[in-house]
């Protein structure tokens, strides 16, 4: 017998059980028409793309798509990765202190289960919350403006991770470089843009498939936040899935809408593995 | 750009980043505090006393202590097992297996979740916590392998060939030489899953019917929507009591996770 076989042996059997085996289930029933009532529930069947053709008809998935995608060029893309690295750029050179401060807050919000920081949110946004009371407004937030809402809230829990992949990036570029830059005359913001972002440009690639493949896949805030209402306005397309999967028991058409996701999730992370260097 | 600019726009941000904090640390210590942000100059622990009831707060904290720690234990047993021949053998796809286990760490795990309740339904497997936890441990496996077995390459073998001079096979290497010495990196790994677990609401919305086997994740949702109006200084107290465990188990960890936020060097496989 294979020497490598008895200890790997348990990691193989539960990543085939249950990591590659509901994949390739989910490709199957992705194909038929399978629920949980009715008489589809007993026995499903074999209804070929149906579920696909449905799906690219249907006006409440396309919005989701379109809500996933400003979601994710929103909070993440935009938000988190900019806001992460304005952080850690303006970190550079400031008291132990300081840092302490800042990063405590950020990471806080990063460390708190989802739940909680919807909650956080929730009363935040809400009609006589913060941020009226600070702003002297009267507006509810989560009717008028759920998407904003989630995105301002996502980019509020995420930033910590963009903001420690910036720092460790910042702290390996060479001082002797961004120096001799001023020597020649470059200011604060040539040398970020001609030499600090260049040399750290891996980082910020490799981060954004990170982000992206997070955000893609978030549920829990939006779901305790707006429930992706009112209505759907804010229904991103995990939360469409759940939607036609466990609330209408569509489980046939939940399993296509997951494997789009799966997918468009599956070419992000070969991105990122073309970026990285692994080494042996 | 002036001396003073950088210094005010990280109060700016902490500031901002304060802002949604700030009425559920308040509320938790506020009688009667509902949803709207009006403090007053009332401070007390009744909120803490409230929740702090078997229903409420101790069972769903104990469940969450079993499905996470669970987790947690199978996961940090099985990746360590895994990572053994990873880091000690020659085997012809090692590189593909370890790329393969960094591909699906990006996989959406929400996604693979509509097939497993597919699947747990016809096993009759729905509603089961342990089996819960598996799937849990399987989805942290590509991670936690990954982990495990840079922490172990960093135990030098020359340790483990005294103990082969005298006859050990590759159990006992391991769970007498290589364990014990890379003992830190197991228990990063076992925090890590085990952080990771303790927020997660997704599975256990799908994966569980009964209310009493739901964790703290679960439960502070049904309150919130069921009294979140009118106990918030309640629903407070419950998030905080919920979410210091997790903090305290970052910053135990967060010392040994630095490094692996270095995406522009090179990844070691």
């Amino acid at each position: 017998m294979r020497r490598w076989l008895l200890p790997l042996g348990p990691a193989l059997v539960l990543l085939g059980l249950f990591m590659v085996g509901p994949i390739l289930w989910s490709v199957y029933i992705a194909f038929t028409n399978e629920t949980l009532t009715g008489s589809a529930s007993v026995d499903s069947q074999f209804i070929g793309t149906a579920n696909f053709v449905r799906m690219f008809g249907d006006e409440n998935f396309l919005n989701s798509f379109l809500l996933t995608f400003v979601f994710v060029i929103g909070s993440a893309v935009i938000g988190q990765n900019t806001l992460g690295l304005i952080i850690a750029l303006l970190q550079r050179g400031r008291s132990r202190t300081t840092r302490g401060v800042v990063n405590g807050v950020v990471i806080g919000a990063w460390v708190m289960p989802e739940v909680v920081a919807a909650l956080c949110w929730f009363s935040f946004l809400s009609e006589d919350g913060t941020l009226n009371t600070v702003l002297g407004l009267e507006q509810e937030w989560l009717y008028t403006a759920p998407m904003l809402a989630v995105v301002l809230a996502n980019v509020w829990r995420g930033t910590a991770f963009s903001m420690l992949v910036y720092s460790a990036a910042l702290s390996e570029v060479p001082r002797d470089l961004t120096e001799a830059a001023a020597v020649d005359g470059a200011g604060a913001r040539q040398r970020l843009v001609h030499v600090t972002l260049p040399l750290i440009r891996r980082s910020i690639l490799a981060n954004l498939m990170l982000i992206t493949l997070q955000t893609l896949a978030s549920f829990g805030l939006i779901y305790t936040l707006t429930g992706g209402g009112p209505g759907n306005a804010s229904q991103t397309t995990p939360l469409y899935m759940y939607e036609q999967a466990f609330k209408y028991f569509e489980i046939g058409y939940g399993s296509a809408i997951a494997l789009v996701l799966l997918v468009i999730g599956a070419l992000f992370s070969l991105v990122y593995l073309r970026l990285i260097r692994v080494e042996e | 750009m002036g001396r003073w600019a950088p210094p005010i726009a990280l109060g700016v941000i902490v500031a901002a980043f304060l802002g949604p904090f700030a009425w559920v640390l308040l509320a938790s210590v506020q009688p009667g505090a509902n949803l709207a942000a009006e403090p007053t100059w009332e401070f007390s622990l009744t909120n803490f006393e409230a929740v702090l009831t078997w229903e409420t707060t101790v069972l769903p904290l104990i469940n969450s202590v079993i499905i996470s720690g669970g987790t947690a234990a199978l996961t940090v047993i099985v990746s360590a097992l895994a990572a053994y021949p990873l880091s000690r053998y020659r085997l012809r796809y090692k590189r593909h297996f370890m790329l393969t286990l960094l591909f699906s760490t990006g996989l959406p795990v929400v996604a693979i979740l509509v097939p497993v309740y597919s699947m747990f339904f016809r096993l009759n497997l729905y509603g089961s916590v342990p089996a819960m936890i598996v799937f849990l441990s399987a989805s942290s496996l590509p991670f936690a392998i990954w982990l495990m077995k840079n922490f172990m390459d960093g135990v030098p073998i020359s340790l483990e060939e005294a103990a082969w001079v005298d006859g050990a096979g590759w159990v006992q290497s391991l769970t007498r030489v290589v364990a014990p010495l890379m003992a830190p990196g197991i228990a990063v790994v076992g925090i890590f899953v085990f952080v990771g677990q303790w927020g997660n609401f997704f599975a256990p919305l799908i994966l569980l019917d009964a209310p009493e086997k739901q964790p703290a994740a679960m439960t502070i949702f049904t309150f919130f929507t069921q009294y979140g109006q009118v106990a918030y200084g309640e629903l407070a107290a419950f998030s905080i009591i919920y979410t210091t465990p997790a903090v305290i188990l970052y910053v135990a960890v967060n010392r040994y996770l630095a490094g692996s936020f270095n995406l522009g060097g090179a990844v070691k496989g």
